[in-house]
């Protein structure tokens, strides 16, 4: 056993081997998800004129909100990389806290829509759906599947940011010391991508 | 080694004019999808869609600042969707039902 061996953590804190993991991996959502809107694609092609009046069903307000929403709290969750870089702690914190107050708006008014639609029966493997066209449920299977599996990373996100704002409390994620806050940051980037494309496919085009 | 020169700081007005351009790009697809283009509608929200992704890429995600190697990453990676996109329509389009 070796026992003159001192590992030194403070000179070898890397940021960059984390950050290409995190790029990694988010190589693997994207063609994740990409492969879920090209089954979008097919179906649509296959039925267009059942996807154009579903689609129409759906809130374009509701959606737009939580586009401009995700896209603030991912400017606030850039903006605190500036704030840690300029060793201003506190302002990391509150860009973070709006970044996961905004998350959790996001994902109440999801509820909110998908409530709306569980009321009108519209839920995966429902009757009302099972009676409709077949175009009409790829078309809901799709969106439940879709908007699900996102609000699912938009969870994990905000898990993720709160265990950093608690890291930025206690004084562990500094201006020295922020891969962290760096790669829970580009994750969720990622999510706000994904939704960039999800809004228009699912809301706009119809 | 960590590369210190590496160590850009992107003011927060940049953040500011980036989230300006996406929350514009964002009501001008909503704008454009109102009036009935037909299948041109489709191509100008993608068109959007993508020129906001560029932004966050570029800017949210630090790719202007960082080693061009992950550019190439990213590129690299679209690429290979966009032909798994081609190849499957290509499939789709000639296949007799």
């Amino acid at each position: 056993m070796a026992t003159e061996q001192v590992v030194q953590h403070q000179e070898e804190y890397d940021r960059e081997i984390p950050k290409l993991g995190m790029w990694l991996f988010i190589f693997t959502e994207l063609l994740f998800f990409g492969g879920l809107f090209l089954v979008y694609t097919v179906y649509r092609f296959e039925n267009p004129k059942a996807f154009h009046f579903a689609a129409e069903e759906l809130d374009v307000t509701i959606g737009t909100v939580n586009t401009i929403i995700l896209l603030v709290s991912s400017a606030t969750i850039a903006m605190s990389m500036t704030a840690i870089q300029k060793k201003q702690q506190r302002n990391t914190f509150l860009l973070l806290l709006v970044t996961f107050l905004l998350g959790v708006v996001f994902l109440v008014n999801k509820s909110f829509e998908w409530l709306e639609k569980f009321e009108h029966g519209h839920y995966p493997g429902s009757e009302t759906l099972q009676s409709l066209g077949h175009g009409d449920t790829l078309f809901y299977g799709l969106y439940f599947a879709m908007t699900g599996l996102h609000a699912l990373h938009v969870v994990i996100g905000v898990i993720l940011i709160i265990v950093v704002m608690v890291k930025v409390k206690k004084g562990l994620i500094t201006g020295e010391r922020y891969a962290l806050l760096e790669n829970s940051g580009l994750y969720w980037h990622l999510v706000d991508i994904i939704w960039i494309f999800l809004f228009p496919l699912f809301y706009l085009v119809t | 080694m960590p590369e210190h020169h590496k160590n850009h700081v992107v003011p927060y007005k940049t953040y500011g004019f980036v989230l300006a351009g996406l929350i514009a790009f964002t009501l001008l697809s909503v704008a454009v999808t109102q009036i009935y283009l037909g299948p041109l509608s489709v191509f100008v929200a993608l068109l959007l869609a993508g020129l906001k992704t560029t932004l966050v890429f570029m800017y949210f995600m630090h790719l202007k600042f960082e080693r061009r190697t992950y550019i190439i990453l990213v590129v690299f990676v679209l690429v290979l969707y966009v032909a798994v996109i081609v190849v499957t329509m290509l499939d789709y389009i000639f296949r007799i039902t």
